[in-house]
């Protein structure tokens, strides 16, 4: 599928200092001269950074791997998780469309996202803070209907879950994992039925998502709680 | 019924305290110096024994694989590269082990690339699992912090490094070549076969690429016998698998179970039955988008493994279990998929880039019956087209849903063409 990088870009691009060691070890996990396999997570690294790719972030890359910048911009355009447009500056929010999640309401979703958001995938919102796009299978098919928000998963959502979800994303970062109160992919009511003593306090997704640096700053909110 | 102790993932919904001390209490990492002092041919045998067949779609014997590798040489490396690109539609198996048995994985990596003597292994995880992808290396860092991985990986003089790599959204990645291309930064788009990555893989070295639950499985056959493991399931399909249910039924979950469970067991037990009971089951698609989908009536004696599922024009696929009932518009359904299809079709081979593009545009036409009849073959002669013609099994992953559709449900879509071709004469 051909897609075109945006036509306004900015000036430069330039990684973070901790971005920059950071890219400079994943060069050291591949053989000698074959840097061009750190292409992917490099570009992963600055989308994360700015929200989008851009010309001169593929062309830093390029440098840095020692590659032609059509390398890096056939690799961006070819992979669909690497936005060539600004995305809503808070949240773009990633709503399975495939099968498994369709039979199960994800339709649903995509019309709370235009009515919500905006009327077309990928344009942000009036105020600039979110942006929805349908993407194919992300591989969470027993807790569908399932989206994406940057690293995480909200799962097992229903229309009021979903619409609740994405008012309380103006303030805060809402936690992910399933909505409707399972721990990770058990059947639903096992946790109650089984002996099964419960060792952890959440799966490691959602662990994690409380560990990030993510939450360090910004307001937790639990909409679980919301009604 | 598979009994509690008998199964290899013990701790699949991460409920049990997932640090390594734990695990290592659990269980896991108990004994692997034993199993590679025993030697590499010991390894590959008792795989063979064990009947484990690779657990990615395609069933291919893993003890066979490993067995294809070459004898070490000191100028071309050998890889072993872990499949954790799961993007089946239906499937999300792996994602359990990634996050909550990692340890399970990177065990199996050191086996299983002592025995087929490489000394680095490349986990490739697919883009979107972020999180997973973070509990994995968390957990290599502990394995490394233990010595059980590096230059003297548990004590056993065998040098092993494991790194973690990702993809970024592209379904086409899980064929394994495509994988190594995206794994060199390149483009997926998969490679003319042969040369087999046994003998020309990543980087051009030889390379065996392996799915998680493979590999994962790895240790806990060796720690209880290959014998242990073989005597769950039939003949030739044997084994635990974890299944993938979704879709129409009342508790979606992921679970271990034994091969060649009945299907009707498989989702009443664990998935708490089809919405609406079972007498409301339209159809099920047994392993992934990919495989063509069993009809109701099929069901009630259907067994999910490798042979069964074979014989009846179907698949076991990923052992992901998609669940449709009677409210389904299952035309609908599987034009969602031939989308899919086209929306991740490289691109490379002429057939499967444009062959999906008709079929999801044929199969949009024949949701509301705005169709001739003749369009039915017209797009099954473009399936049969397709398929076989490409280079990778892509294309053929295309026109198998198509195809199982139109074998058991040819006269609901025609009734669908009829009755609009009469409604438009009414009208007029």
């Amino acid at each position: 599928m051909f897609r075109r990088i945006d036509k306004n870009q900015p000036k430069a691009f330039e990684f973070s200092k901790a971005n920059l060691s950071w890219a400079k070890k994943q060069i050291l996990k591949y053989p000698k001269d074959r840097q061009q396999s750190a292409v992917i997570p490099l570009l992963y690294r600055a989308q994360e950074q700015e929200g989008w790719i851009s010309k001169p972030a593929i062309e830093v890359i390029a440098k840095m791997l020692k590659i032609a910048p059509i390398r890096v911009y056939e690799v961006a355009s070819f992979y669909f998780m690497f936005h060539l447009s600004p995305v809503g500056k808070k949240a773009h929010i990633q709503v399975c469309g495939t099968t498994p999640c369709m039979l199960r309401g994800s339709e649903k979703l995509i019309e709370i996202c235009k009515q919500k958001i905006s009327k077309n995938q990928k344009q942000p919102s009036s105020n600039g803070k979110l942006s929805w796009e349908e993407v194919e299978c992300i591989g969470a098919c027993s807790n569908s209907p399932v989206i994406q928000i940057g690293s995480d998963y909200y799962e097992d959502l229903s229309e009021e879950s979903f619409s609740s979800l994405l008012d309380s994303l103006i303030d805060g970062y809402p936690e992910p994992g399933s909505q409707k109160k399972r721990f990770s992919s058990e059947p639903e009511g096992f946790l109650n039925s089984s002996k099964i003593k419960i060792e952890e306090n959440k799966n490691a997704s959602v662990e994690l998502f409380l560990e990030s640096s993510l939450l360090k700053n910004t307001k937790k909110v639990n909409i679980r709680k919301v009604k | 019924m598979l009994n509690e102790k008998d199964k290899i993932f013990s701790n699949l919904y991460g409920f049990k305290d997932r640090s390594i001390n734990s695990v290592i209490s659990r269980g896991q990492w108990d004994g692997t110096e034993k199993f590679i002092k025993n030697g590499s041919s010991w390894i590959i045998e008792e795989i063979k024994n064990s009947g484990l067949r690779g657990r990615g779609g395609a069933g291919f014997p893993t003890g066979l694989k490993w067995s294809f590798m070459p004898k070490p040489n000191p100028t071309k490396p050998s890889y072993l590269v872990i499949n954790a690109d799961e993007s089946e539609p239906g499937t999300c198996k792996d994602r359990e082990i990634l996050r909550h048995e990692p340890h399970s994985l990177i065990e199996g990596c050191l086996i299983a690339g002592f025995a087929m003597g490489a000394n680095v292994a490349y986990i490739y995880v697919r883009g979107e699992y972020v999180r997973e992808r973070e509990a994995l290396q968390i957990a290599i860092d502990e394995a490394y912090s233990k010595g059980f991985l590096g230059t003297n990986a548990k004590k056993t003089g065998w040098k092993f490094d494991i790194y973690v790599h990702h993809g970024a959204g592209a379904y086409i990645c899980g064929e394994e070549t495509a994988l190594l291309e995206s794994l060199e930064g390149k483009k997926g788009m998969p490679r003319m076969k042969p040369p087999f990555p046994a003998m020309a893989g990543l980087y051009g070295c030889p390379t065996t690429v392996n799915n998680v639950e493979s590999i994962a499985v790895v240790p806990t056959i060796l720690r209880r016998g290959a014998s242990w493991f073989s005597k769950f399931g039939r003949t030739n399909n044997t084994g635990t698998k974890l299944f993938c249910l979704s879709g129409h039924i009342n508790k979606p979950c992921v679970v271990e179970e034994e091969m060649s469970i009945p299907l009707k067991e498989l989702i009443e037990k664990y998935g708490g039955g089809i919405i609406g009971g079972w007498d409301n089951l339209k159809a099920v698609i047994p392993g992934g988008s990919s495989v063509p989908l069993l009809p109701a009536k099929l069901c009630n004696d259907a067994i999910m493994d490798f042979d069964w599922l074979r014989e009846n024009q179907s698949g076991l696929g990923t052992g992901a279990v998609i669940v449709m009932n009677s409210d389904t518009d299952i035309v609908k359904a599987i034009w969602r998929l031939s989308k899919f299809y086209n929306h991740e079709s490289c691109g490379q081979c002429t057939p499967c880039r444009e062959g999906t593009g008709w079929m999801m545009r044929v199969m949009k036409r024949l949701i509301s019956g705005d169709a001739k009849l003749e369009d039915i073959d017209n797009l099954l002669e473009i399936t049969k087209q397709v398929e076989g013609h490409t280079i990778c099994a892509l294309g053929d992953a295309a026109a198998w849903p198509i195809q199982g559709l139109f074998r058991h449900f040819r006269s609901e879509v025609e009734e669908r063409i009829r009755n609009k071709v009469s409604s438009k004469i009414a009208a007029e």
